[in-house]
Order: structure tokens, then sequence, then C-alpha cells
């Protein structure tokens, strides 16, 4: 499989072929020795603030020997005076050797790789696509349960959390037991429930986590934002009925596994994390293998 | 239905026929005729009584053939109409419209945060299914519904 060259931009750019092989790589790049991308330059340019994505694909790069250049904040960069991000590419393309971009209008990404020679690697475009959190959640249910095909409740923000739509799409591929949990107003939208069951995915909706719990192998749990809610006390409401907690825990399986993309705000109480059911911040350690693996075949590294 | 002729047979040119009723104005606006062919002479049939389909609207370009493709754009709107290509007051060539797999720059992408409404470029969508018609942007993969699509015209 030769990933030489290619943009990671969107999941459904990858056959299931094609991720497996994305994982497999990730799993050597655990014990990974030398320098395969020594002399190699990566932009990093995130117009957008974000901690993880690019202190993990910094440490990613520095890890296989590379050198990073960029910006985090678009402030003080040229965007500040007006420049297209059209013009941005075609001038950093000239730098490195790879870009990685974060961006908030949906489908920079996509316009980025047209422009560019250099592969171009999507780290969030909007609230479009995140193919590099996508892997990473594969990833680490692979790692943690040795298979895909695993009983998982996706929790919380299911209409507007996009990254969870891109997920459920790849779990979807890899035959998983779908079950969406989320509050009333918030339910993933029918067009990708339609596109999840075309895909062959088994997918069940409800209202209540707890009765799910039992069954589940992993729950993925997200963030429910505040300002979706027009009525702050109706947020209130809500929230608690999906808080996960010692007591919602009660009735798992002993080897259920807990997943958040983080940042958490309080979705997930704080004791779980001392629980063998919590695994997201193995889930950030992930992150890294992941990209690396990435980051070598895009840059024809690794094969 | 009558057969008096409101309009007049043309010589040579093209003859789109069978546009939905009320579509030809956007149908000329799609094509751009009046930027591509400003010197040529268009005539536009509103509303004209069809056995077919009760009624249509009807586009004549004098002395212009239509490209194959270039005409399919008008698909997103008149899904039924047909293109005719006249030569010497005779039907050479007749052919439906058919909605092309890749739109380029016709539509603009119902999703505000769309980083097409914010760079200087072209638009591009692809075909999900053709009845309805359901358009995924190449950009932000949001996907626009028919309703999208006509509300733009």
């Amino acid at each position: 499989m030769n990933f030489k060259g290619r943009d990671i931009i969107s999941i459904r750019d990858f056959s299931k072929g094609e991720i497996e092989h994305i994982l497999k790589i990730a799993g050597k790049m655990e014990k990974v020795r030398g320098e395969p991308l020594r002399g190699k330059i990566l932009a990093c340019l995130f117009f957008e603030p974000s901690t993880r994505t690019r202190l993990s694909f910094e440490t990613a790069m520095e890890k296989l020997g590379g050198k990073v250049i960029g910006f985090s904040e678009p402030q003080i960069a040229s965007v500040a005076k007006g420049e297209s991000l059209s013009d941005t590419i075609k001038t950093v393309e000239k730098y490195c050797d790879a870009i990685v971009i974060r961006h908030p209008k949906e489908g920079s990404a996509r316009l980025s790789a047209e422009i560019s020679e250099k592969p171009v690697i999507n780290a969030g475009d909007g609230s479009n696509q995140h193919p590099t959190q996508t892997l990473l959640d594969l990833y680490t249910i692979k790692r943690e349960k040795g298979r895909l095909n695993v009983n998982i409740a996706l929790v919380g923000d299911l209409k507007y959390g996009r990254t969870v739509h891109s997920l459920a799409y790849a779990l979807a591929t890899f035959d998983a037991n779908i079950t969406l949990v989320s509050p009333k107003g918030l339910e993933m939208p029918r067009e990708v429930i339609s596109d999840l069951q075309k895909l062959g995915g088994r997918i069940k909706e409800t209202n209540e986590l707890e009765k799910v719990i039992p069954e589940m192998h992993v729950l993925y749990t997200t963030r429910i934002q505040k300002e979706r809610f027009p009525d702050p006390e109706e947020y209130e409401k809500v929230k608690g009925g999906y808080k996960i907690t010692l007591e919602t825990l009660k009735n798992a399986k002993k080897d259920l596994i807990i997943l958040h993309p983080l940042p958490r705000i309080d979705e997930i109480a704080p004791e779980v994390d001392a629980t063998r059911h919590a695994k997201y911040f193995e889930q950030v350690y992930y992150g890294l293998p992941v990209r690396m693996a990435i980051l070598g075949l895009v840059l024809g590294a690794l094969k | 239905m009558t057969k008096d002729i409101k309009v007049k047979k043309i010589k040579n040119g093209t003859v789109i026929d069978h546009i939905t009723a009320g579509q030809a104005l956007n149908v000329l606006k799609i094509l751009g005729i009046a930027e591509e062919y400003p010197k040529t002479t268009v005539t536009v049939a509103m509303n004209v009584p069809s056995n077919k389909v009760g009624s249509k609207d009807i586009v004549k370009v004098e002395g212009r053939e239509l490209k194959a493709g270039e005409a399919d754009k008008i698909s997103l709107i008149a899904s039924n109409a047909t293109i005719n290509i006249i030569r010497n007051y005779e039907v050479v060539e007749k052919k439906k419209v058919s909605i092309p797999e890749l739109i380029e720059g016709v539509l603009k992408c119902a999703n505000p945060n769309c980083v097409t409404h914010f760079e200087k470029m072209r638009s591009k969508f692809m075909m999900i299914t053709k009845n309805p018609i359901k358009l995924r942007c190449l950009y932000c993969e949001r996907a626009m519904t028919e309703e999208d699509v006509v509300r733009q015209f």
C-alpha cells in the first residue's frame, strides 16, 4: 500500500483496508527506533487554538527525527494582514515537506490539498472532519479491546459533534454494534444514520444511558455544550443524565472502557479516573503512534 | 392545445424545450447566455401549453450550438429539458439533459461556514442521488437538497 504524497482530509477517503494498514503501522510506532524522518520539515498551521492535536503532531514529528515549523496563533501570522488561505498555502509549501492544518472554515483542508503539491493533513476543518482523531479513536479501541467489532455507545451531543459522525461511519464499516445515546434534540441526524445503515452498521438509539451500560464494551463520551440549549435550566437538567459517575457504572462489564476526545468539562466525574474503565488519557497517548504512522506514511519513509 | 406558432422557427442554433414552467430565466442565468453570447438573439417563451406536461418554457438561442455538457447544468432546475440542435430549420440532434456527476461553479454551498464563501474559488459538488436531487459539497462535505438548490435561483 503506497501512501506517499497522499492527503489525509476526510475519513470518507479511506477504504477499510487502508484504515487497517494505518492502524497496523501505528502499532509498530510504539517501539520505533531510528529517525526515519530526519531532514524532513513539517509545517503546522493552526488558525485556531488547539492543545492536544498540535502538541501531538509536533511530538510525533520530533520522535521520528523531523523538524517542525508553523504557527499556533493566526493573529501574528500573515493571515492577520488579510492574506488568503490559498496564498498562505502556496507560500508555506515552499518551505516544508508536509502540512498539518487546523482552520475554522469547513472545507479549508480540502482546498489546501488542491493547492499544495506537498501532502496535507487535516487537523480539523471547522465542524467538518478531524480524520486523525477518528483514526486514534479506532486505534485506542483496537489496542484496548483487540478488535473493532465491539458493542459501543456513543454518548452526548451527536447532532453537532461532527467528529462523532466520522467515528460512527468508520465503526460501521468495521461491523461494530453502535448504540447512540443522546438527549432529545441532540440526536444524530437522520441522514447520518441512514448512511451508517447503508454501510451495514447495526444502530440502536436511546435517551437512557444507564439501561444500555451493562451490554457495552466501550463508552465513547462527548461534550454537551451549553450554547446548544436556549434555556440554561434545561441544560443543567440534561447534562446530569449523561454524566458518567461510579454510580452510573455499577452494572458495567468489568472490562468496559471509557473514551473521551477531551477536553472534558464535567461529562466524566473525576473519581472515575481511578477506575480500570478510564482510558481517556491512554487515548491521548495513542494519538502519538497514530500521527507518527500517518507522517511516516505520507512522507514515504514508511510503507 | 393551440396550433398557432407564437414564436417563429430559427434557422440555425439551439432550442431548449420542455423547460419546467417558470424556469426559463433561470436557465438563461445558469447558461450565462447574456455574458457568453452578448450579440446572440435569444427568444424566451414562458408557460407555453404542452400536451405532455401541461405547460413549459422554451428558450431559443440563434446561431449558437450549445456544446455537450454545457447544457447539462440546467438539469438542476429543469430535469426534463431537451436540447435540440437546429441547422437550416431542421432538428439535427435531440437529447435530454442529464445531471452531471460533478457540478462546478454554478451553485453556492448552503453551508455559510464553507470555505468556498471566503476564498476566491469555484464551488464543486458531487451528485449523490439524481431523483430527488442531492449533492455533496466537495469541500465542506455538507449535503444539499433539491430545495437548497432551487432556493438559489
